[in-house]
Order: C-alpha cells, then structure tokens, then sequence
C-alpha cells in the first residue's frame, strides 16, 4: 500500500508539473498536425490520411516521450529535486517505473491525437485497435525508457536533446516509416531490424492498413523485449552513476 | 541511534573519507564541522544512501546502513544545503508530494501538512508557488518537508546559510523545538556559533579524518588555557601581522580580516608593550579586547582555517 501511494504521489507530481502543462498539451496537439502538413506538402496532390496515419502515430509518441522524460529527468537532476526520490525508501525500479508511467500516458495520449483528427475525414473502420493499442503502449514504453537511457548517459537539458536526436532521426529513416525497410539498401537493413520503432510501426502499419511484412506474435514480444532491456539497462546505469 | 565504525570513500585514487568513526545517541543534537572539502557531504551521503561506501560500517535506527538503506531511509529525514523543493509546485502539494514518498495517507498527509505550515509560520503562504517564496521561506519548508514523516533522525546540512538574521534565528529555535520533540540532529554549518549554541557534541572532521570529537568543554579545553587580545585599528592590519610577529615571538599573531588582529599566547598577555610597539608603528589601535577562548579557536586550531574565508568561500559557491 505504501508504495502504490509512493508510486500514485510521483506520477500524479510529473503530471501537474510537466505533463499537463499548457505548452506540452499544444505539442500534443501541434506536432500531429505539422506531421500531416508535411506530408500533404510531400504529396502535392492529396494526403492519403489511413496510409500516413501510423507514421504520424509512431512519430508523435517517439518525439513526445524521449523529449519530456530525458528534459526532465536531466532537469531535476541539475536542480537536485531528484536526490528527494533517491532517498525516499522505495526501490530505485519502482521510483523509476513511477518517473516512466506520466511520460508513457503521455506518448499514449499523443499517439490518439492524430487518430481523433482523421476521424473527421476518413472511415475508420477495419482497423484493429487491440492490436493497435498494444502496438501504442509498447511504442511508448520503449520510446520513454529509450528517454530515460539517453537521460541517464547525460548531464545537461541540451545534451538530453542533442543525445536524443541522435537516437532518433537514424530511427525515424530505418524503421519503415519512409522507405519500406525490405526497400532498404541491403546493408541498412540490419539496422532497421536492430531498431524498437521497426516493430512498433509495421504492428500499425498491420493493425490500421495490414501492410505490415511480419506477424503480431513476432513483433509485439520483440518490442516488449526491447522496453524490458532499456528499462534494466538504464536502472542499472542510474546505480552506477548515480549512486556511486 | 546512529553508529558509525571506520567509515571510508575512495574515488579513484582519492580518499575522500578516511576511517571516520562516532556514535550519537538519541535525543542528541551533533554538529560535524570541518573546512570544505574535508569530507562533510561525502560522509552524509554515505549515511543517508546517496554514496555506497568503499568500507566501514554504519548502523541507523538499528539497521543496516547499506543492506537495509532502505529501511533506514524510513527512519531519516534529510534537509540538503540547498532547498531542493519542486517550484511549480505550492508550499502545501510540496509537502502532500513529499509525504506520499513516504507512503502516508492522504487523510494523515492533510493533517501533518496543514501542522507543519502553521508550525513553520507557512499558513498563509501555502497556496504560493514555492518559486515565489523568500530564500527564508524556501528553507523553512525544506526543513518542514524533512520532517513532514516525523523522523527519528534529521540531517541538517548547513540549514541557515545564505538567509536573512530573522529567519536564521526561527530556524535555529525550530531546530531546538525539533530537538526536544525528541529527533535526534545530525547538523552540518560554517557558523561556530550555531552549533555551539544548539550542539552537545561536535565532531571536526579534516581531510577526511575525524580530528577532534567531543562536547564543548572537552573540545574547550585544548584551548581554554589560552589569553588571547583583539585589536581593532582605523588602517589596515596587512604588513602589521610579520612585524608583531617579529617583535613579540613568544605570541602568536592572527591576522583576522582587513582592521582585526587576533594575539594570543600560553602566557598572560602584557598590555604595555604591545601598545609601545604600536605606537613606534604609528599605528594606534581603536579597540583592545580580551577575549573569552570560543570553539571557533578551536575550530581554527584544529584546521588552520580563518572562519571568515571558508564562509565566503561557502557562500560565494552558492551564488
């Protein structure tokens, strides 16, 4: 009981204090938007809106959660309110789970963004959302402890977003999104398998349109296995690190 | 109710802290003093978990202090040097937040939070963004998140640095409320005078190493036997210092800031020729002092440190 009220405390605190934070709400809503912008631009004719969607999905819950959970974690750490979770007695994996969950409710919210938008121009129908939810929910936990990685490896809020970029466009041009990955060179295609947001976007691609290349019994426990690596890798260097 | 045995830090090649070892019982206000750098934060950090030690043991409220840090994190409270509070968050949600860290319900939350404004003289400031607080204000409700689980032991690091006389003067008499609540204090400060008007024991610890460890008459008597003068003058004291120095050899001279000079010696000062010497030197003192020994002499003779540098140096690093 002590620790569910430790666990509710942070979250509900990142919430109120970054989350739910008027600029965040409009990123939320702005980043969604400007996605499909350009791609209407790329396009120069019409927007297939259902083709573009799990990108615009897959992208808002990438840029959304490794920015906020690496800005803040780094924040805190610089402003020393972070040594107040260190020494309150919970274990180091539920303060951690408890500092992912606001980011990871908010890729969530960030990913139904786009798809309230195209509700109001496309049927959607036939699309599978259990599958599809799956896919949001480990997108963004992989996304948010890929943040908390990158939070960890750095000391300042501009090397948290320089670092996170680093991670992220190589990404966002591999895993599928832009060029189909067997259309890739056969040298980067290594890569791309090598990469969370791979699985994550062909399990959209699959659940809105069904033109993604593997199955959902594949891609969802590799996808989960990279949450669950990221998430004992990035632990296990705030030991070492942090508690020196 | 805490226990300390042979306690050491090494980063790298560096010995931050070499063998420290002490005990304070409960109920006791302990002051740990020593210069910066010699190992004050690195020792606290060991004892409250944010450091693993390289060796030694510590014991804390009757458990282990590094396998069962997180029960003994239970038991402490901890104030940093700097208010470490979240600023878009009000003085009443800091402490709700920090209470639910322990695990306290909310009805307990409500009332222990609703206590410690009024206590701390908060009340009316309780829907104020702590960004807007005073420096004074700020650390008044560290301290009140500190205690806000009611701790056997409280860690003080530097409490009153950097704030105002009135609102240093509140947190002192807080900090004796505290005490004779029954919380036990681990305090940390530059200023000699706090801690000896609120510690019963000190331990001074230099280059790592606990040098000295007592109550204030058995650290006093190192120094009680001295005699010692301060002299005020208009003019500067700088090249005053080598040439009292070489006049007086049997005293030993301390220059204390620009106008101040410290004289003491084993030997009852003679008042006569120092104020000869000074007034050959055209340099006419406007006030001679006899002074009481204070744990400041001993606290300079135990580091070789002057108060007044280390405190700038403090404060200076704050800013």
């Amino acid at each position: 009981m002590k620790k569910a009220i430790a666990f509710w405390g942070i979250l509900m605190k990142d919430m109120k204090t970054y989350y739910l934070k008027p600029p965040n709400i409009s990123w939320g809503i702005i980043f969604p938007v400007s996605w499909t912008l350009m791609f209407f631009l790329r396009s120069s004719i019409e927007v297939d809106i259902r083709g573009i969607l799990p990108g615009v999905m897959a992208l808002s819950i990438l840029f959304g959660t490794t920015s906020m959970l690496a800005v803040t974690i780094t924040f805190e750490r610089r402003s020393r309110s972070f040594e107040r979770l260190l020494l309150a007695p919970i274990s180091l994996k539920l303060l951690m789970l408890a500092k992912t969950s606001g980011a990871i409710f908010f890729g969530l919210v960030n990913a139904f963004i786009p798809v309230l938008f195209a509700s109001f121009f496309i049927s959607l129908q036939g699309i599978q959302w259990l599958p599809l939810f799956f896919a949001v929910l480990l997108i963004a936990v992989t996304s948010t402890f890929l943040g908390l990685f990158i939070a960890v490896a750095v000391n300042e809020v501009f090397e948290a977003q320089t670092f996170s970029n680093f991670f992220r466009f190589p990404m966002m041009f591999l895993c599928g999104l832009f060029i189909p990955v067997q259309a890739l060179p056969l040298f980067l295609q290594p890569v791309s398998f090598v990469l969370p947001l791979t699985y994550g976007v062909d399990i959209l691609k699959n659940a809105i349109n069904g033109d993604g290349f593997m199955s959902f019994g594949i891609s969802l426990p590799i996808l989960l296995g990279f949450g669950l690596v990221l998430f004992f890798l990035s632990t296990r260097n705030i030991q070492k690190k942090w508690i020196y | 109710m805490v226990e300390v045995t042979n306690l050491c830090k090494k980063f790298n090649s560096f010995e931050a802290v070499r063998g420290v070892s002490f005990s304070i019982q409960k109920g006791e206000i302990f002051g740990f003093l020593g210069p910066n750098g010699a190992g004050k934060t690195t020792t606290i950090n060991m004892m409250t978990g944010l450091t693993l030690p390289s060796s030694g043991n510590i014991k804390i409220a009757g458990f282990d202090g590094i396998r069962e840090i997180k029960k003994v994190q239970g038991n402490i409270g901890i104030v940093p040097d700097e208010s470490n509070l979240y600023d878009e968050l009000s003085g009443r949600d800091n402490l709700m937040f920090c209470a639910s860290l322990y695990g306290m319900e909310k009805a307990k939350r409500e009332v222990r939070t609703q206590m410690l404004l009024k206590q701390f003289g908060l009340d009316q400031t309780g829907k104020k963004l702590f960004k807007h607080f005073s420096k004074g204000m700020k650390r008044k409700l560290t301290i009140a998140a500190g205690i806000i689980h009611e701790p056997k032991i409280l860690f003080l690091d530097e409490p009153t640095t950097g704030i105002d006389v009135e609102s240093a003067r509140q947190i002192r008499q807080l900090i004796q409320d505290l005490n004779a609540q029954g919380c036990t204090i681990f305090l940390t400060t530059h200023y000699i005078e706090e801690a000896e008007r609120l510690c019963d024991r000190i331990g001074f610890i230099v280059d790592g190493q606990m040098v000295a460890l007592g109550n204030l008459d058995e650290l006093m008597g190192e120094v009680q036997k001295e005699h010692q003068m301060i002299f005020t003058f208009e003019q500067g004291t700088h090249s005053l210092e080598k040439s009292m120095s070489q006049s007086f050899p049997e005293l030993s001279v301390y220059r204390i800031n620009e106008h101040s000079i410290r004289i003491s010696s084993d030997e009852k000062i003679s008042l006569m020729p120092i104020m000869k010497f000074l007034e050959q030197e055209k340099v006419l003192p406007r006030e001679a002092r006899i002074m009481k020994p204070s744990l400041e002499d001993v606290f300079i003779k135990i580091t070789g440190i002057g108060l007044d540098k280390m405190k700038k140096e403090k404060e200076g690093k704050k800013k």
